[in-house]
């Protein structure tokens, strides 16, 4: 639907006009990394509750997300906020091209959330469905925001193959979820469960790996902009770091994950934040990868941060107003963490 | 799929988005007031039936609030996929009050909730009353700032056109517009009232299922009291309201009373049913001039018809019926919660309880709140067609131009989705009731 290729305008950055979309598409890229690694480990283990032995083991780890997964999902709301009223024209456009994605996504997310509250509330009798609605919707929910990443990256385009991509990128990230979720499990959870939980990110660590391999090679390919970006030397030397390290994560991962069962049956818990911690450098760079290739473009070669912006007199106000309260909501934010810090106990109110 | 008006699709679905939303904030805005009440009143007498209603009370409030959640998420996609043109247009006011919704208060609420559920025991008690208190702080801050976005939509000012595009001349004027604290008002009062009946609706079940302990008095009588003193205030906030509206929009009021010729003396209608076709009632009962006399003041003062405004009028028989039902519930409201109160402090001190037959009202009417609520949003949002914004965007002009067959399937997905919720929202309610176990002997998840 979009294929004529615009030229890029860059307005005077030392003008509100210039920065303030910088400054907005950096908070927007920011939220949405939140969003995918505190969402992400929440959506995994949604994804893992089929894998447990038995109602004690689900119980756990539901408790182990209890008290963060409402928060964890404000992190969406704020960064498709910041896209709608930042980016005003961005948002019609993108989530109009994905209306059906995002439908999906929608309906996941909501039968995931309220499966949560209603799989403790009500009847006994109703638990396994609800239960099983928890799972689905937390798959559905991961394999469509896969499937959206896929056509960002593709422009959009309609065309099979590239929606055969999008479809596989889906699936890559519930295994990069799976992967988180069982990272954050090893870190909250003890005993069988956790042991568990080890071999659950041993066996999503291969498909997450191929998703970011998958991702970064196909970027390029999709516009010559942003193959001259990666491949022009003296750029392609800068870079190199980047799959570089992110390589050298996997293998600290895999490792690390090879000798937490020994440790852990000999009561020793040194290491167990490393698989998490390194999925999370996974994240961050493959986001950061991401950025580089697009930026300052919010649809590939079509619409620049620039172009959707919405007035600077409206963004100022935005921002004033994100400068203040976003350290604060960082701020509180630890302080849930830190009080619910160490491996989860039972969700009793 | 021709068949099919798009604008009307994608009105359908964002008004059953809406719908289903607006249901469940209604109730945690007022319910974490309430909660922090019972937890006040436990923190100062010591006496455990305040924190065992707490305890029951804050299961449906985190049922609430996780509904409310998820159709939240909702929401934030459709302004942009449904209605485009509202943020190309009146983006720069519309954009600010809603990433402030977003900074001020949704990250506090869904934070806090986690220390309010599961905090007990993790952090002090004064921690935790002070979660409690930030999480009924930030449900409020964030009606506050979604109902200045609605107001300014029904009136706006503060703001000058330019190509098209609305910029913002004064934040006070475009916060505080004219009829925001009408608003306002009404809807705190509305979330109390619903509050108030599901208190009451929940607690006379439990009481007329024996359990008579002293959690379920103190919630039920909570309820009776707040809804007794609210539904005066509620009527005549409503009333000074629905002046404002005739003021600013004019047209709604028409719709709202059903009259269609421009008169003097105008008659207050009773009951009729508004033709479309012949611009006029059928099955009209009226008192004469008595809505000039309300509305005006002046028994012969002139009250503008629906034909007045010509095509830039709303839809008359969905405003109509939807004030009438509002208004009849408002006054059952007020018969039902004057009636128990009475009974309540007549009654033996010891039992302070209305009659059976009383309770069993109550518990009819425990989702009374909504039917009210729905009807008056409806009344409002309906009674602002065609526009968008009022006098500035009409729904049309800011409509995308997603398929129709599109929309038409996601509207049957959620149509279907929200009433399969929406059914076991309510059947988890009376379950819980029901269950109605002291909280502390119930525990919901064990772990090694």
């Amino acid at each position: 639907m979009l294929n004529a290729t615009t030229a890029l305008v860059m307005p005077d950055l030392s003008t509100p006009a210039g920065w303030l979309p910088i400054v907005f598409v950096l908070v927007m890229a920011l939220a949405m990394l939140a969003y995918v690694i505190m969402d992400g480990y929440d959506l995994g283990v949604g994804v893992l509750l089929r894998r447990a032995d038995n109602e004690a083991q689900k119980d756990s780890m539901i408790a182990s997300i209890g008290p963060f997964w409402d928060a964890n999902e404000t992190w969406l709301v704020l960064g498709v906020g910041i896209l709608l009223v930042a980016f005003p024209a961005a948002h019609g456009l993108i989530l109009g091209s994905l209306y059906l994605p995002v439908a999906l996504m929608l309906v996941a997310l909501t039968l995931r959330g309220v499966a949560f509250e209603f799989r403790v509330k009500a009847r006994a009798e109703h638990k396994p469905m609800w239960d099983k609605l928890f799972y689905t919707g937390s798959l559905l929910a991961g394999w469509s925001q896969g499937f959206m990443l896929g056509h960002l990256v593709t422009g959009f385009e309609t065309h099979w193959a590239s929606q055969l991509f999008s479809a596989l990128i889906g699936l890559c990230l519930v295994a990069a979820y799976c992967l988180l979720g069982s990272g954050w499990l090893i870190m909250k959870s003890e005993g069988v469960l956790q042991l568990k939980a080890v071999r659950w990110a041993q066996a999503s660590l291969w498909l997450t790996g191929a998703g970011v391999a998958a991702i970064s090679l196909a970027t390029p390919w999709v516009s010559e902009r942003i193959f001259d970006k990666w491949f022009s030397f003296p750029n392609v030397v800068m870079l190199i770091p980047i799959p570089a390290v992110t390589l050298a994560l996997f293998v600290v991962m895999a490792r690390s994950l090879k000798r937490l069962p020994v440790r852990l049956a000999q009561g020793n818990e040194y290491g167990v934040a490393v698989p998490f911690a390194c999925t999370v450098g996974i994240f961050l760079l493959a986001f950061y990868g991401l950025a580089y290739s697009l930026f300052p473009w919010l649809v590939v070669d079509e619409l620049s941060i620039w172009q959707a912006a919405s007035s600077p007199e409206a963004l100022m106000v935005i921002f004033y107003g994100t400068v203040v309260v976003l350290p604060v909501i960082v701020g509180y934010t630890v302080f849930a963490y830190r009080v619910f810090w160490g491996k989860s106990t039972a969700l009793k109110y | 799929m021709d068949n099919f008006d798009p604008l009307m699709l994608a009105r359908m679905q964002f008004a059953a988005n809406i719908t289903f939303h607006i249901l469940f904030p209604t109730i945690t805005i007022g319910m974490g007031w309430v909660l922090l009440f019972f937890k006040t009143r436990f923190i100062a007498t010591g006496l455990d039936h305040w924190m065992e209603a707490y305890q029951f009370w804050v299961k449906v409030f985190a049922l609430t609030f996780a509904l409310g959640v998820v159709s939240g998420i909702t929401m934030s996609f459709q302004f942009g996929t449904n209605w485009p043109g509202f943020m190309n247009t009146v983006g720069n006011v519309a954009g600010p009050l809603l990433a402030y919704e977003v900074l001020t208060a949704f990250f506090l609420e869904a934070t806090m909730l986690g220390i309010m559920l599961f905090g007990r025991g993790r952090v002090s008690e004064r921690v935790h009353t002070t979660a409690t208190l930030l999480v009924a702080g930030g449900t409020t801050l964030s009606a506050f700032w979604i109902l200045a976005l609605n107001s300014w939509m029904h009136t706006p000012t503060g703001f000058v056109m330019i190509d098209g595009q609305a910029h913002v001349t004064s934040w006070l004027e475009v916060i505080f517009n004219p009829s925001f604290p009408y608003r306002f008002s009404h809807m705190m009062l509305a979330s109390g009232l619903t509050v108030a009946f599901l208190l009451a609706g929940l607690s006379a079940y439990r009481w007329l299922r024996g359990d008579s302990g002293l959690a379920v008095r103190a919630s039920l009588r909570t309820g009776l009291y707040i809804a007794a003193a609210v539904i005066p205030l509620q009527i005549v906030v409503g009333d000074l309201h629905g002046l404002n509206t005739l003021e600013h929009q004019p047209a709604k009021v028409a719709a709202m009373e059903g009259i269609w010729d421009t008169q003097q003396g105008a008659p207050a209608v009773l009951f009729a049913i508004p033709d479309k076709a012949t611009q006029s009632n059928k099955f009209e009962i009226a008192i004469p001039k008595l809505a000039s006399l309300y509305l005006t003041h002046d028994i012969n003062g002139e009250v503008k018809g629906i034909k007045a405004f010509g095509d830039k009028s709303p839809p008359v028989a969905p405003v109509f019926f939807a004030f009438r039902i509002m208004v009849a519930t408002g006054l059952l409201m007020l018969a039902v919660s004057w009636l128990s109160v009475w009974q309540m402090r007549r009654s033996n001190r010891d039992v302070g309880v209305p009659k059976t037959w009383l309770l069993r009202v109550l518990v009819a009417m425990t989702f009374s709140g909504w039917v009210a609520l729905v009807a008056g949003w409806y009344v409002t949002e309906i009674g602002r067609q065609p526009w968008l914004v009022y006098g500035v965007l009409t729904a049309a002009q800011a409509a995308s131009e997603v398929p129709a067959s599109n929309i038409l399937f996601t509207l049957v997905t959620y149509v279907t989705l929200y009433a399969g919720l929406l059914f076991a929202y309510i059947s988890v309610l009376f379950h819980l009731a029901r269950k109605g176990a002291p909280a502390n002997m119930h525990v919901e998840v064990t772990h090694a």
